[in-house]
């Protein structure tokens, strides 16, 4: 385990993300959240985790935790696909814009969120709309639950074998079907 | 204009008032004045003359900022950690040193179009002097210089007055960089404000040098049926000597191709050009080949075909000279600006560099006398053909190949330095078993970089696999492009300004920069050809022209020969190389000027509120990398044109977003009434990255739509960007109530859909305005 971001060259400042080392950290961050979004890239419709993508484990999260939805990229329509229908479908800039700005009510109206899950965008945009996250939300929390490490996130994974991830990203899941 | 310098020399003269003796007097250039439009508050504007437009746009448009990192290191103070709302040792903050570094990069893209202005100006004025005409279009075109007049109010007529533009420009550009000095300025927003105007300073350089070589080297005059010439890897005949030239400033390649003409070699020789100067030599002969994009160079350079290779300036791999070496292929460097280590051979006898480039004791050499340049690149270039195919270095067999594969540790560094993040290890470990095809497929979407190898601990020429695995593909990239035409003439602007104004032509969208594409060339001709199909008109340039043209249709036909290439709905129209962006913004200058019939002399913040508030233009960036896209973008903002990048355009380090949720935003003022009126978020934003082809289409769409839309033109738009919405992104668009300002805007076949979405979001019907940005005055009752 190491915070070595997944682009060699995409070194990180000072300031760098903490990893997720197990997934009872995701799991409180989303739990303890009271309004949190997931920020959904087009990658998320096409990595292979075994006989599933990467999105059907975001619609279980966001069902399981009542998480309301941000499409970018083209992911809406592999969301529709799936009886999936998200809260929003905007640029993942605009994402980042609005979120950055404390007003702002949320995809739903009702009221700002508190943490920002980012998952499925290519690296260069996460890590870019990360960092101005970073330094423009200071309120905001923010993880990314990609497999590979987002030094600008508040907490992010290592970079992670799709089957670790798999068992990191069933755990979160199982943490709250215990409940 | 016309302008002559005055020098006045007076060795000797008695007068009543005294004796005079060696008296000299220079009094600049004396402007011959021929022009009577009435000069614009604005002519030659300095840094902060239009401050106050730029502020109205970056109030709507306000910059999101994305560091790279979270440090400065510019000075010996640093480095400074500005994490959050830190701030450096001199006092600067994240956000003021994010606009320092996007000033800074368009200063160093606007600075290169400048100088390569200024270059071919003063070569140009050295060989066929100050008084030659400019003749960027004929009889076609009347507004020679829509640019220059707007910026400069004045309207340049010779190559002399060419100069006292580039005097203006460098002058400025030298203040803007000094504006990024430590302790000078920090504020943000203004830092923004010089962004614009260092690129409006660049449109300028590139209208000087694109209308200098069109007149002087008679290059086609805004001609729509500018021949097609052929471009990939493939059209290159390699039975004959092959040079290859690389860069963006045509001088050296004329030098070539002159010394052909002159000594009945044309045909005799294949002159194949990489980047800007590939396109600018299909404009001085359609005999010259294109090889492709910069994401050529490499593989080009590796394949062993060119016998010699002549470089010029920017967009040049610095290690040309390197990977040169290795073929054996003697360079010629011929810019001041890139001298690649070479020693300069500039005053030594011809004969004597062509006997050290053919006995192979001379590697490179940095000549810079183009005349020169042309003759040993040609001499050289044949002598050294036939021996080099005799003893031809036998080619890497697939076989081989694979045997190089088998070295691959699976330890994934290729891949994590790959910017497009390519799945190259598990290609690699396929090839290894005998399976190509997926190594090929990486080539679609590698742009050549090679970081892959500087990356890989087992010296794989990882590269040279791709393209040894693409092989088949590479000999068979042979396509037609239609070379650059020039400007657009005044007729056709007159002929699609009202549709365009009122909305009926749905929107100008321009292709342009890089080939940093995220997922191969592809992507963008069928961008192009989905709009032209929609009866917009694309306009394109540089490496994205040359993509577009790299694709062919199930006939074997490219997209230049299924479209027209005038300036007209459904036409794809190449401007050019990058210089001949100015064209793109020139001719939405020309709407306003021509068709409108406003004032353009110095008459900058009035047209560009023309510009922002009716033509539908749009550009699209889709593989922008450089310094010089970050300026062409810029020129483009202060018009109040909405640009898109790719995903890789977050790197930029800042986006220019509007917030379509805050209505307070989107007021205009109707200049008939002098009322504020609600328009909606027309254009939505004015610099935005996106992440898919799909999103791109949907944003093109949405971005085209202005206040000054009619009806009927809004329903078409609005027709568009739903029809695009529903199929590319799976629904429709969530944003309809803000775009519909009347129900005579709702597209009739949607009717119903919207009708039932306007109800639900309690939608109020509001007037189409005169729309401005422009504080008036008071009206008088």
């Amino acid at each position: 385990m190491n915070q070595e971001s997944w682009l060699t060259a995409e070194v990180p400042g000072p300031k760098k993300a903490s990893l997720i080392t197990k997934p009872e950290i995701a799991d409180a961050m989303i739990r303890r959240a009271s309004r949190p979004v997931f920020v959904v890239g087009s990658i998320a419709s096409e990595i292979d985790l075994e006989e599933k993508k990467l999105i059907d484990y975001v619609i279980r999260l966001a069902r399981q935790f009542q998480i309301r939805v941000i499409a970018t990229g083209s992911t809406n329509t592999a969301f529709l696909a799936r009886d999936f229908t998200p809260d929003a479908v905007m640029p993942a800039v605009d994402a980042g814009f609005r979120l950055a700005d404390p007003a702002w009510q949320g995809v739903d109206g009702n009221g700002p969120h508190d943490l920002a899950i980012f998952v499925g965008l290519p690296y260069q945009m996460g890590f870019t709309i990360l960092s101005g996250l970073k330094h423009f939300a200071p309120s905001l929390k923010t993880i990314s639950l990609d497999n590979v490490y987002q030094p600008n996130a508040r907490w992010s994974f290592s970079n992670i074998s799709i089957k670790n991830w798999i068992i990191n990203l069933e755990a979160i899941i199982g943490n709250k079907e215990e409940e | 204009m016309g302008t002559k310098e005055i020098n006045i020399s007076i060795k000797e003269l008695e007068t009543e008032l005294g004796q005079i003796k060696d008296l000299r007097m220079s009094v600049g250039r004396l402007a011959q004045e021929t022009w009577d439009e009435p000069q614009g508050p604005t002519p030659f504007p300095s840094l902060t003359t239009l401050r106050n437009w730029d502020l109205t746009l970056l109030n709507r448009y306000r910059p999101f900022y994305l560091p790279l990192c979270d440090l400065c290191c510019l000075c010996t103070y640093g480095k400074c950690d500005l994490t959050g709302d830190r701030k450096g040792a001199c006092g600067i903050s994240m956000p003021g040193q994010q606009s320092r570094i996007v000033l800074l990069a368009a200063c160093i893209g606007a600075a290169t179009h400048m100088n390569h202005a200024r270059e071919m100006v003063t070569h140009l004025v050295h060989t066929y002097g100050d008084e030659k005409k400019l003749d960027p279009g004929g009889l076609s075109i009347k507004v020679e210089a829509p640019i220059t007049r707007l910026v400069c109010g004045m309207k340049p007529e010779t190559l002399g007055d060419l100069e006292a533009v580039l005097d203006y420009a460098e002058q400025q550009i030298g203040a803007l960089l000094a504006c990024t000095h430590t302790g000078q300025e920090g504020n943000p927003l203004d830092l923004e404000s010089k962004v614009f105007h260092t690129g409006m300073i660049d449109h300028l350089s590139m209208e000087v040098a694109d209308i200098a070589q069109v007149s002087a080297y008679d290059l086609p005059k805004a001609d729509p049926d500018a021949p097609l010439v052929e471009i990939g890897y493939g059209s290159i005949d390699t039975t004959k000597p092959v040079i290859l030239v690389i860069g963006h400033n045509v001088v050296p390649s004329v030098g070539i191709m002159d010394y052909m003409q002159d000594h009945d070699l044309t045909g005799e020789l294949e002159v194949a050009g990489i980047c800007c100067t590939g396109i600018d030599m299909t404009r001085y002969s359609a005999r010259a080949k294109i090889v492709g994009p910069i994401s050529w160079q490499i593989r080009y350079i590796r394949s062993g075909i060119p016998d010699i290779i002549v470089v010029d300036e920017q967009c040049i791999r610095t290690d040309v000279f390197d990977e040169a070496r290795v073929q054996q292929i003697p360079v010629i460097a011929t810019s001041e600006k890139n001298c690649l280590g070479l020693p300069d051979r500039t005053g030594d006898p011809v004969d004597d560099i062509i006997d050290e480039f053919t006995r192979g004791t001379l590697e490179g050499a940095l000549i810079l006398d183009p005349e020169k340049v042309g003759e040993i690149a040609v001499r050289t270039a044949t002598i050294n053909a036939p021996k080099k195919r005799k003893k031809k270095k036998a080619k890497l067999t697939l076989k081989e190949g694979m045997e190089e594969a088998k070295k691959c540790t699976q330890c994934r560094e290729c891949r994590r330095a790959c910017p497009n993040d390519l799945h190259i290890p598990d290609a690699l470990k396929l090839f290894a078993r005998g399976d190509s095809a997926m190594l090929a497929g990486v080539y679609d979407a590698c742009v050549g970089c090679i970081r892959c190898e500087q990356a890989c601990s087992e010296d794989i020429d990882i590269h040279s696999l791709i393209t040894l695995t693409a092989e088949e593909r590479l000999e068979h990239e042979s396509y037609k492009l239609r070379s650059g035409r020039g400007a657009i003439q005044d007729i056709e602007i007159r002929q699609v300004g009202g549709p365009i104004v009122l909305g009926e032509i749905p929107g100008i969208v321009a292709f342009v920069g890089c080939a940093n594409y995220p997922s191969g060339g592809e992507d963008l001709a069928e961008m192009a050809m989905e709009f032209a199909n929609r009866r917009f008109i694309i306009c394109t340039s540089g490496c994205a022209a040359m993509t577009i043209g790299m694709y062919r249709d199930a006939d074997g036909k490219s997209p230049y020969e299924l479209y027209p290439g005038n300036f007209e709905a459904g036409g794809i129209v190449n401007v050019g190389s990058c210089v001949s962006n100015s064209h793109i913004a020139g001719a939405a200058i020309k709407i306003a000027s021509i068709f409108a019939r406003r004032n353009l002399r110095g008459n900058y913040e009035e047209i560009a509120d023309y510009v922002h508030n009716r033509v539908g233009a749009v550009g699209v960036a889709w593989g922008a990398m450089s310094q010089k896209a970050a300026a062409i973008a810029a020129g483009f903002w202060r018009l109040g044109i909405p640009v898109i990048v790719g995903p890789h355009g977050t790197k930029y380090r800042r986006m220019l977003l509007g917030r379509a949720d805050r209505d307070e935003d989107w007021y205009v003022t109707d200049a008939r009434t002098n009322e504020r009126i609600y328009v909606g978020p027309v254009p939505e934003h004015l610099f935005i990255s996106v992440e898919t082809k799909e999103e791109a289409m949907v944003m093109i769409a949405k971005l085209s739509m202005r206040p000054n839309d009619t009806s009927r033109g809004r329903a078409l738009k609005l027709t568009h960007y739903i029809d695009l919405h529903r199929r590319l992104l799976g629904s429709m668009p969530a944003d309809i109530h803000r775009f519909v300002r009347m129900e005579a805007d709702i597209p009739i076949t949607m009717k119903e859909d919207i009708v039932a979405i306007l109800k639900e979001k309690d939608w109020k019907e509001t007037v189409i305005p005169d729309p401005t940005l422009i504080r008036k005055k008071e009206v008088v009752s």
